[in-house]
């Protein structure tokens, strides 16, 4: 029933709250959208599981509907989502879970850890210049990270880390978690980054530089692409320049242009010469055509040769990724003169553009699984780095696979977007509280002292609850290998 | 029952209680029993009179009629005539307490306890103890301390408030935790002491009315703290101070047994000649786990 100011009144239970529209009831299960009363969705109940140390178990199950049946054998992996500690025992509860698997006695040592050690590194798909390598990144105006290499086509940040979590003020801590979690949620973040662009970045979305949301990426350097289309080129068009930040490509001067026998055109790049028809520095890092600063593509062009150069030669010039893009005639007095584009180039610009992949963002969590994380597994913790080590014990995120670093300890990354939505929490301390299992033999985990008298089936994960919604069912993502699947690549 | 076999855990409309009894099997499933046959009725009892449990208390008023009711309203008459209070500042309290009645006049139970959403009620059998855990900040599991209590003690509840918690509160405390002789008494002293713990008018502290929030909520106008920033040492210690001395008077009159105000990071203790360790014990094994 409508009430004055769009609050509306719930009438799931005799309390019948009236709920403000985007606030909850006391429940803190019902909440007001836009008038509806709806159920929080199992997000929310989960983070709510999560704080108030509810022994809510997420389950990931294979991608089939739940047959209603609360636990289903091998079919069915028990996540460290929302597994959390257990108020008011307040001890750990690291749900340790026996499974059999094909036949196998296999035991999932579940816990959401709490990592003050970590941080994510940043595939940033652009070859937009962010910013200087090692300049600082900003959230919040806080110090959050830096720059780190510019990968082909991308830009890597890496955020996070020790010493912005806890090395710092408190703001910097907190604005460093606060960014961490978002990203890891897969929530959109803006950074800054010290004398150079703000970035809105979110893990599996374009970016967005300066206002301008990234297309796609380039299809190569510019003597990459040179390389790529010169046949296609040839005989349509009398020189080329792939404009790009890294390596601008010169049509006749390049060795496929040779091989081809293009003949001279005449042309003179700015920039500094590498190799034949490969040009570093034609202008200054920018956002504009190939990543550079220039908006008019003659101002990398010195005058034509007069000795060589012929009126009516026909000149394209072209961006890494198509997106730019401009066709030029050579005049009486050898000025490149601009046309409209010819159809026979529209088709090699056109295809430029349909080899450069989608820009996106991609987010790996990198942390490290300490002391005493280990030791609510096992009580000889080195043991379980050697088992992870030795491929013995499967080390998953949220279900999700992770690459285990080498070298001591357990150091891992995982694919934010590979593992169910709002897997990361946080503390004050500032840390990430990111979940983690790690899946053994049974046998293998008696070995390795594992805690045999805290094991229980998989069968003993239930409760009373009117609202059985509460946990949370998700349909494995098939494109993740099943964390129960027995292991093949033992060393 | 939770995945560790041992818990009970029941839910209904708000109400959300985890309990544990331990002695003989027979026993602890004759407490469960009794402790699910009343939890059902007492969403519709509580909400039959709500609301005259959302008015202030009076001294001199009339009685609810349902037993949880009167608990509540027993619980925060003491502070009547001093603060305004409505008897829900208990009801988590009085529901644990309830809950824990009827299992232990079902059963003989060494131990039990009944936990309503951190405010808790419990049974000691002579010789028994419990170990209790104290948490920073309710909406967060990380231990600040440890106590022990024992059957000799008088301690049969245990309270937590803060700003951060499920319910609106009008000070600023991150967490007031309250030992007391019944949990619904410790309830209503954590809600009264964690309201003392204030900086009227502090700029960092965002304060929104209760009514805005919830339209039907027993504070109405009064204004409930949304946020603190962060403030300086001296205006923890002062708004810490507030509490302590409020909490030192009701230690005094024995409303209460024993009291920790928590305020960014900064912890205070009083009735603890004994439990000096409430402070800054390290955290046990196996809490949340600090890679």
């Amino acid at each position: 029933m409508p009430v004055a100011d769009d609050a509306i009144r719930c009438d799931a239970c005799p309390v019948l709250c009236y709920i403000k529209p985007g606030r909850t009831g006391a429940c803190d299960r019902y909440a007001n959208a836009d008038g509806q009363l709806v159920r929080l969705d199992p997000h929310v109940v989960l983070e709510r599981a999560v704080s108030r140390g509810d022994t809510l178990v997420p389950f990931l199950e294979k991608s089939r509907e739940w047959d209603g049946a609360l636990v289903s054998g091998e079919e069915t992996f028990v996540t460290a989502i929302g597994a959390g500690t257990t108020y008011p025992d307040y001890k750990p509860a690291p749900f340790i879970i026996s499974s059999e698997v094909a036949g196998v006695d296999m035991v999932t040592v579940v816990t959401e850890g709490i990592f003050s050690y970590c941080g994510v590194k940043l595939k940033i798909d652009t070859d937009r210049h962010l910013g200087a390598e090692c300049s600082t990144v900003r959230a919040q105006g806080e110090s959050v990270g830096h720059v780190t290499t510019n990968e082909y086509g991308s830009q890597m940040l890496s955020l996070g880390g020790v010493r912005h979590l806890t090395g710092g003020s408190r703001h910097e801590g907190t604005a460093t978690c606060d960014a961490l979690l978002n990203l890891c949620n897969r929530q959109a973040v803006e950074l800054k980054i010290d004398d150079g662009a703000t970035v809105i970045v979110q893990a599996d979305k374009a970016p967005i530089v300066d206002g301008v949301q990234e297309e796609r990426m380039r299809v190569g350097c510019g003597s990459a692409t040179i390389g790529m289309f010169a046949k296609q080129w040839f005989g349509k068009v009398d020189e080329v320049v792939v404009v790009d930040d890294h390596i601008t490509g010169v049509l006749s001067e390049h060795q496929a242009g040779k091989l081809l026998g293009v003949p001279e055109s005449g042309i003179k790049l700015k920039g500094r010469r590498s190799t034949p028809g490969r040009y570093f520095r034609v202008a200054e890092p920018g956002t504009s055509w190939g990543g550079t600063n220039i908006d008019d593509p003659l101002s990398i062009l010195g005058p034509f040769d007069r000795e060589v150069a012929t009126r009516g030669l026909r000149l394209l010039m072209v961006s890494t990724t198509g997106e730019h893009h401009a066709y030029f005639e050579l005049d009486e007095e050898l000025h490149p003169v601009e046309k409209e584009l010819p159809a026979a180039l529209r088709e090699s610009v056109e295809r430029i553009r349909e080899n450069c992949e989608p820009a996106l963002c991609t987010v790996l969590f990198m942390g490290g699984a300490g002391g005493s994380l280990r030791a609510g597994v096992t009580e000889n913790p080195v043991k379980l780095t050697h088992s992870v080590r030795d491929a013995l014990t499967r080390v998953t995120c949220g279900g999700a696979p992770v690459y285990v670093w080498p070298g001591g300890g357990i150091t891992i990354m995982a694919d934010v977007s590979r593992m169910p939505e709002n897997a990361f929490g946080y503390v004050p301390t500032p840390a990430l509280v990111a979940p983690i299992e790690f899946t053994l033999k049974l046998s293998d985990y008696a070995t390795l002292g594992g805690y045999m008298d805290h094991v229980r089936p998989l069968s003993s994960i239930t409760s009373i609850n009117r609202d059985e919604e509460s946990r949370r069912r998700l349909a494995a993502r098939p494109d993740n290998p099943w964390p129960l699947a027995s292991n093949k690549s033992k060393k | 029952m939770l995945p560790d076999g041992r818990r009970l855990h029941m839910q209904d409309g708000p109400i959300d209680v985890i309990v544990e009894a331990f002695g003989d099997a027979d026993e602890i499933a004759l407490a469960y029993r009794a402790a699910a046959d009343r939890f059902i009725e007492i969403l519709d009892e509580l909400c039959g009179e709500l609301a005259f449990l959302r008015r202030p208390a009076r001294d001199d008023g009339d009685l609810p009629s349902g037993a949880i009711a009167r608990r509540m309203l027993a619980a925060v008459r003491p502070y009547a005539s001093r603060v305004f209070i409505t008897p829900m500042a208990a009801v988590a309290g009085a529901v644990a307490e309830e809950i824990l009645a009827v299992m232990t006049s079902a059963a003989t139970l060494s131990r039990a306890y009944v936990n309503d959403g951190g405010d808790i009620s419990f049974h000691l059998a002579p010789g028994e103890k419990f170990a209790v855990g104290l948490v920073e900040r309710p909406d967060r599991a990380s231990l600040f301390g440890t106590t022990t209590i024992k059957s000799g003690d008088p301690i049969r509840g245990i309270a937590t408030s803060g700003w951060r918690g499920r319910s609106f509160s009008l000070g600023i405390a991150d967490a007031v935790t309250v030992l007391a002789d019944t949990a619904a008494m410790a309830d209503a002293a954590a809600t009264v002491v964690a309201n003392a713990v204030d900086l009227p008018g502090h700029p960092r502290v965002g304060r929104v009315r209760a009514c805005e929030l919830a339209p039907d909520n027993d504070l109405g106008e009064r204004l409930v703290t949304q946020s603190v920033g962060e403030l300086t040492p001296g205006e923890i210690g002062d708004a810490l101070e507030a509490g302590i001395r409020l909490a030192e008077s009701l230690c005094g009159s024995g409303l209460i047994r024993a009291a920790a105000l928590n305020l960014q990071g900064e912890t205070r203790v009083i009735g603890a000649q004994d439990r000096a360790q409430l402070v800054n014990i390290p955290v046990p094994d196996g809490s949340p786990v600090h890679a």
